[in-house]
């Protein structure tokens, strides 16, 4: 086994560890923990794909800024251990949206050009720089990234709206 | 030798994390010295005197002070997470460190560059990455106590790092623009040249706005005072780490200062060119002013061995002026081989090294003494005048900073390049 697979099975492993820790905890911080592992594990997977800039960005704004607010919001209603419930049925319905998820990755996976090209390593994994990112993202694409902005703003606005007392 | 010779890039790694580990740490214990001195004389007292000769040996009575207390848990607390949090927090704050390259990179040992760990290409974004989790050490640390004082400390202090997070990022694009890298070392280097021959071409001098909006938000940042409310001992207490004792709290108390040192290393490289020099090259005589320093240190020392210092502290304070005259000795002979013409290729890479070290730590503890200097003048923020601060204030003065920087850039940019 090369260094780099092993490295791949360890932390792709511990992301799906955490997931299933997000699910399983009684406790919501542990569970918000977990999801930070989860992301943070993601993050040296999109290292090992050569994709610095995302992996930073992928702690930055997920551990370092979404989740830290999701601990606040836990603390902040000091909320209890979580109540089980009985088995949802809509579980049945996530179950096979689960399953055909799955399958379609397989099938990609091993029938696509790319994925057949990275799985018997023919396909080098490209670095990409994050001058050639910033190209792609502000030239080919500022369209749909400032659409993206503005629909950021319109949930913020919405946001605000919603907290704001009635006078 | 020949695994050495095999491996240079694990070798020497290893070497620069082990010097760079024990350098941190020294200098954390006694950045706690500095700051209880410098406090005191504000205060006109005169601090720590009794352990060593001025109180020199205290931060090590400190550290095993901690060392032998009793470590208590409290039992109705989180037992993992309550052990995890300092961990995360110092863990952090060091790997932080790691990032940031302390002088040249034309020094090398065996083909590494000798004054950084780790050499990444977007080291600032990633620098952040690593100090935005930061917060997490603090806000589990509160909660995971399950006592009141300690849940109040990790709420403000989590509220609080997240507002200032994003005045310290915004203040930091205005550098970006100029530098047009994310790479610390490409950053420093386009600081180079003077502005009339003489004035450093450092970005204080056009981000002069982001300069003080990043060092405001990064005392916010690394909760001091006048931001220290996570940790306000006249309404929490000690805030998130009321609860913690021995050496989980020596823990904190190591990552809020190794968080000190990274801000201000982070503010030397942005702001104060890092390890250039303020004069330009042709004024050889700056070759002197580290060896010179140290030598009017060590003098300094001696004449107060011989009158002012009695018994023990005597000879400990022998031993300080030794090491003094030492490093001026170590740090005046290369500068003293460098004006004969014959002098070897090495003497003049050493200058290089001695230069560049002197300047990044002289930029770095005049930060700090400005950080001291803030703690003993400044009273502390009311949470709610923080917030408002924060968000109404250096905020918007920062992202106004970064447009007025960028339509300045775009103005020059449109007219030609000159």
């Amino acid at each position: 086994m090369s260094l780099p697979l092993i490295v791949f099975l360890f932390f792709a492993l511990l992301a799906v560890a955490g997931a299933v820790m997000v699910i399983l905890a009684r406790e919501p911080i542990h569970s918000a923990l977990a999801l930070v592992l989860v992301m943070v594990a993601l993050a040296v997977l999109y290292l090992l794909l050569g994709a610095e800039f995302i992996a930073a960005v992928q702690i930055i704004v997920y551990a370092g800024a979404i989740m830290v607010l999701f601990v606040f919001v836990i603390m902040l209603l000091n909320m209890g251990l979580e109540e089980r419930t009985n088995f949802s049925k809509f579980a049945y319905v996530g179950l096979v949206a689960a399953f055909a998820l799955l399958l379609e990755a397989a099938h990609w996976m091993f029938h696509s050009s790319v994925g057949a090209g990275v799985a018997n390593g023919s396909q080098p994994v490209t670095a990409f720089s994050t001058v050639e990112l910033s190209k792609l993202l502000f030239r080919s694409y500022l369209l749909p990234f400032e659409a993206t902005s503005i629909l950021i703003l319109i949930a913020i606005l919405g946001a605000l709206v919603l907290a704001r007392k009635e006078e | 030798m020949e695994f050495i010779s095999q491996h240079p890039v694990l070798v020497v790694s290893i070497v620069k994390i082990a010097v760079l580990l024990f350098v941190v740490m020294t200098a954390l214990a006694y950045l706690t010295w500095l700051e209880r001195k410098v406090i005191a004389h504000i205060q006109a007292r005169w601090g720590p005197y009794y352990v060593g000769a001025h109180g020199l040996l205290q931060p090590l009575a400190d550290g095993l002070k901690f060392l032998f207390k009793e470590d208590v848990t409290p039992p109705v607390s989180d037992r993992l997470v309550y052990t995890l949090a300092p961990f995360l927090a110092l863990s952090l704050a060091l790997t932080a460190i790691a990032l940031i390259p302390f002088g040249p990179p034309s020094v090398t040992l065996l083909g590494q560059p000798l004054f950084v760990v780790s050499n990444i290409d977007i080291g600032l974004i990633f620098l952040f990455a690593v100090t935005s989790m930061g917060v997490y050490g603090v806000a589990l640390a509160g909660w995971s106590s399950n006592s009141k004082y300690p849940l109040m400390g990790g709420l403000r202090s989590s509220a609080q790092m997240i507002s200032y997070e994003v005045s310290l990022t915004i203040s930091v694009v205005g550098v970006l623009l100029l530098a047009g890298t994310l790479d610390f070392n490409g950053i420093i280097e386009g600081q180079s040249g003077y502005y009339l021959h003489f004035i450093p071409r450092w970005h204080i001098v056009p981000q002069i706005v982001g300069f003080l909006c990043y060092l405001t938000a990064a005392i916010a940042e690394t909760n001091r005072i006048p931001f220290d409310l996570p940790e306000a001992e006249t309404e929490l207490v000690a805030g998130f780490h009321t609860e913690y004792s021995s050496f989980k709290f020596a823990m904190f108390f190591m990552a809020e200062y190794a968080n000190m040192i990274t801000v201000s290393c982070l503010a030397t490289i942005l702001f104060l060119g890092g390890w250039l020099s303020p004069f330009p090259d042709s004024w050889t005589w700056q070759l002197f002013i580290p060896g010179a320093g140290l030598l009017a240190l060590g003098l300094y020392c001696a004449v107060d061995t011989a009158i002012a210092m009695r018994g023990i502290a005597r000879l400990q304070f022998a031993v300080v002026t030794l090491l003094c005259l030492g490093g001026a000795v170590v740090c005046l002979a290369p500068a003293i081989a460098s004006l004969s013409a014959s002098a070897p290729v090495w003497v003049a890479t050493v200058n290089t090294a001695i230069q560049g070290i002197f300047w990044f730590v002289t930029k770095i503890v005049a930060i700090l003494f400005f950080y001291i200097w803030m703690r003993g003048t400044l009273p502390r923020f009311r949470y709610d005048q923080l917030m408002s601060f924060g968000w109404k204030l250096l905020l918007p003065v920062s992202l106004a900073n970064l447009v007025a920087t960028s339509v300045v850039m775009l103005y020059f940019m449109m007219k030609g390049p000159g």
